[in-house]
This record gives structure tokens, sequence and C-alpha cells, in this order.
């Protein structure tokens, strides 16, 4: 005897994580999609006029992020202008194949495409930066010039919001990283629907809430073209951990996900803890903490044959060993 | 008589599997029926080229792998006891990989 759907009794196709309902394809749709206009609706993450980028890699997360987002867009008449952006890391055999689908996404769903690439932003390929630095810190170096690549980029296609595929999972896992880094700062970030302070373009995350049990399932129902494979040079292993640890407690207790989310939110950061300034970098303009921002401090390594210069935090590794009295 | 399967490996769960997707198997058909616990030992013990331990986890699929039994989540269709039926077509799909 099949189970029959929650909402009309049909035969039912999937269980949701986060509610247990068992639901028939055209009903899990809906509830899916509802859910995500609601976010963006509660949250007010757009108004009408607004030119977002949506941050796309070909994976999973942001292929179907396009896809609703496109379709929200239409059901709902929000009145946005909507852009694919892709970053080009510079990884051949990796990115290459994932902008290939970017470019079917961008003539499937009729959405203009914008790339932009670290060799243009900083005369550097992840390829080249790996062929001089090694298998060591690439993921640093990615991570940041990531970050002001997807900015940039939107800015050059005069975009005023960047929207992201960032998950519910993901959110949740980065919550428990940032809690086992002690990182104050991106704890009280990472849980916010939208960042970006002034200097930088308002990002919003309309997956906060969306389980990625849900996005396969959905890309997979409506058949949605996405690549998926680990990037080439980041077995990211601390990452890798947090997110097994949080597919764990899933499986035990799906709402698990939605309340360490929760708790990152209700956290109350003491009023003497010293968390950093805000400033913009001297040398390229772009939001720091520092006199210098990061991208500029790898950068300069970089090209002056000096790669490990802008690694890591020697005084806070420091201070937190002097602490705990560390040897 | 035997047992004939369609299995299917993606979002990056077929690079555990010698990186093909599609898998036509056959399996004997014994006195005892065949579960999905059942298969998923005949997985470990004929498809799982190295590490089995990313796929297969505490006699279960490791947690961020969906299974899917004719397009129906497994969880609707009891999971490991699900007892397997000629034809039909299991896809397992890993989150576990990049977004
Ligand atoms: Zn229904
Ligand atoms: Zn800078």
């Amino acid at each position: 005897m099949p189970v029959q759907c929650a909402a009309c009794g049909k035969k039912a196709i999937l269980k949701r994580p986060k509610t247990a309902d068992a639901m028939c394809r055209e009903c899990f749709y809906w509830a899916f999609e509802e859910e995500i206009h609601k976010t963006i609706i509660d949250a007010k993450l757009f108004t009408p006029g607004d030119k977002v980028a949506i941050g796309a890699s070909g994976g999973k997360d942001s292929t179907v992020l396009a896809y609703v987002m496109k379709a929200l867009n239409d059901r709902y008449n929000y009145r946005l202008d909507l852009y694919l952006l892709s970053v080009d890391e510079g990884i051949t055999g990796y990115r290459d194949d994932s902008l290939e689908t970017v470019k079917r996404n961008r003539d499937q769903y009729c959405l203009p495409l914008k790339i932009v690439s670290y060799e243009d932003l900083y005369g550097w390929t992840m390829d080249a930066i790996v062929k001089e630095i090694g298998l060591k810190n690439n993921c640093t170096f990615c991570g940041v010039f990531r970050r002001q690549a997807l900015d940039r980029g939107a800015m050059l296609t005069e975009c005023n919001k960047i929207v992201t595929g960032h998950n519910a999972d993901d959110i949740a896992e980065t919550v428990i990283m940032n809690i086992l880094r002690g990182d104050i700062a991106r704890l009280r970030r990472c849980t916010a629907i939208t960042t970006g302070q002034e200097g930088s373009l308002p990002r919003c995350k309309p997956f906060k809430y969306t389980y990625e049990k849900e996005i396969v399932m959905y890309a997979y129902f409506k058949k949605l073209d996405y690549f998926s494979t680990e990037c080439i040079y980041s077995p990211n292993a601390y990452r890798g951990y947090a997110r097994a640890f949080i597919k764990d407690v899933e499986k035990v207790r799906p709402s698990a996900i939605i309340d360490i989310i929760h708790s990152g939110e209700s956290l109350s950061i003491k009023k003497d803890v010293k968390m950093p300034v805000q400033g913009t970098c001297t040398r390229c303009g772009y939001v720091s903490s520092q006199d210098v921002c990061k991208a500029c401090l790898l950068l300069e390594g970089l090209n002056k044959g000096m790669p490990k210069l802008g690694i890591g935090k020697p005084h806070k590794v420091r201070k937190v060993r002097d602490i705990h009295g560390y040897v | 008589m035997s047992l004939n399967l369609k299995l299917e490996f993606s979002g990056g769960a077929e690079l555990l599997v010698n990186k093909v997707k599609n898998h036509d198997i056959t399996l004997p058909i014994s006195s005892k029926l065949w579960t999905l616990r059942g298969l998923l030992d005949w997985i470990k013990d004929n498809l799982l080229a190295e590490r089995p331990e990313l796929f297969i986890q505490g006699g279960s699929v490791r947690p961020g792998i969906l299974v899917l039994v004719n397009d129906a989540d497994w969880e609707l269709l009891g999971e490991l006891e699900y007892e397997l039926q000629d034809n039909d077509h299991i896809v397992f799909i890993s989150t576990l990989h990049g977004g």
C-alpha cells in the first residue's frame, strides 16, 4: 500500500525532513517554492526594480536557486532583473566543466550570464597559484578571492544585490565550524539572512531555511541540469567533518539543522567582547577590518614570491596560546 | 529465475563506483528475499572500489546519501527492510559533494 500525500491523497514520493510529511510530486514542488517565497517576503529581501546577481557555480544549490528565483519572480511579479554571475577561478578540469553547466542554465532559464575570472581580477588563476604555493593553503586564497570576485562581478553588471545558494545545512555547518574555531565575529554574521555592509553589496540567502535533501530531490524530480564533483584542489577536511556531523545528527533528528541555526541566532555577545571594526582596504577599497584587506595581502605575497604572507592570523594564535597556556 | 535491477549513482556517488553512473545488475534468487539491506551488502562486495565507508556506514548508506526506489524516497518504503522487486530502479544521490 503506497503512502499517501498528506495534502492531497495522491501517491507520495518524498518524506519532508522538516515536517516529516509525506508528499506527492506536485504538492512538494508547491510547498518547496512557497516556503522560499515566504522567506523572501518575511525578510523583505527585495524591492521592485532590484538588479539581482545569482551566484551561479553550476552546482545543485545555485542551479535550483536560479530556477526558483525565476519561477517566483514570474509568479509573484517581484519585478527583479535577474542575472547569473559566475566566478572562473581558473581550475582546469573542474571550473571549465561547471561553467559549461552554467552556460546551459543561461539558455534554459533565459537569464543573462556574466563570468568574472581570477585571472582578470587578480592576474592569477588558481592553477598558477597552486603551482606557486602547492596544495596547502590554496583554499584560503580561493575563498578570499571568491568573496570579492562575486562583489566585483555584480558591480560590473550594475547589480545592487547578490543572492547565493547557501542552504540550511550549509548554515548549520558554518555555525558549528565557527563555534569550534571560536570565531565570534563570523558566528554572529553567519546566520544572518542578509549580510554585507557599506562598501560591499547586500548578499541574501533565500535558502536559509531550505534543507539540502529537498533541494537535491527538487533538482532530481525536475531533472535540473547541475554539475557535481569535488574541486580537484579542495578536500576541505575541516568542513568535511562538520558536514558529516550535521548529516549524522540530521539522521537521528531532522529538526536538528533548524535548531542549530536557531542556536546560532540566539547567542548574544557580551558587551566587553572586542569585535573587529569594519573599515575599508586602503589599497582596493573593499570592506576590511584591517588597513589592507586579506585579498590584497595574499596578492602581495604571491607577487613578491612570499605566498605565506597573508596566511593565518599569527596574533590571534599567539593570544589564544597565552590564555590557555599552550606550548 | 533471477532479480534484475537498475542501479544509478549520481551527485558524486558515482565517484565511489568507478565513475560509472548506471549499473544493470542481476541478483540470483535464493531462498531468502532480497531487501535493500542485502543489496547494500552486495554493492559493498561487488561495486565499491575503495573506501567503502564513504558509501556504507553502520550497515546503512552514509547519512547525506539519498536513496530512491522507482522515483520514491526510500524513507516512505521501510528503508533497509524494503523487499526488492524485479526491474526496480534504485537511485543513490550524494548530497555531500560540492554545491
Ligand atoms: Zn499531493
Ligand atoms: Zn584590498
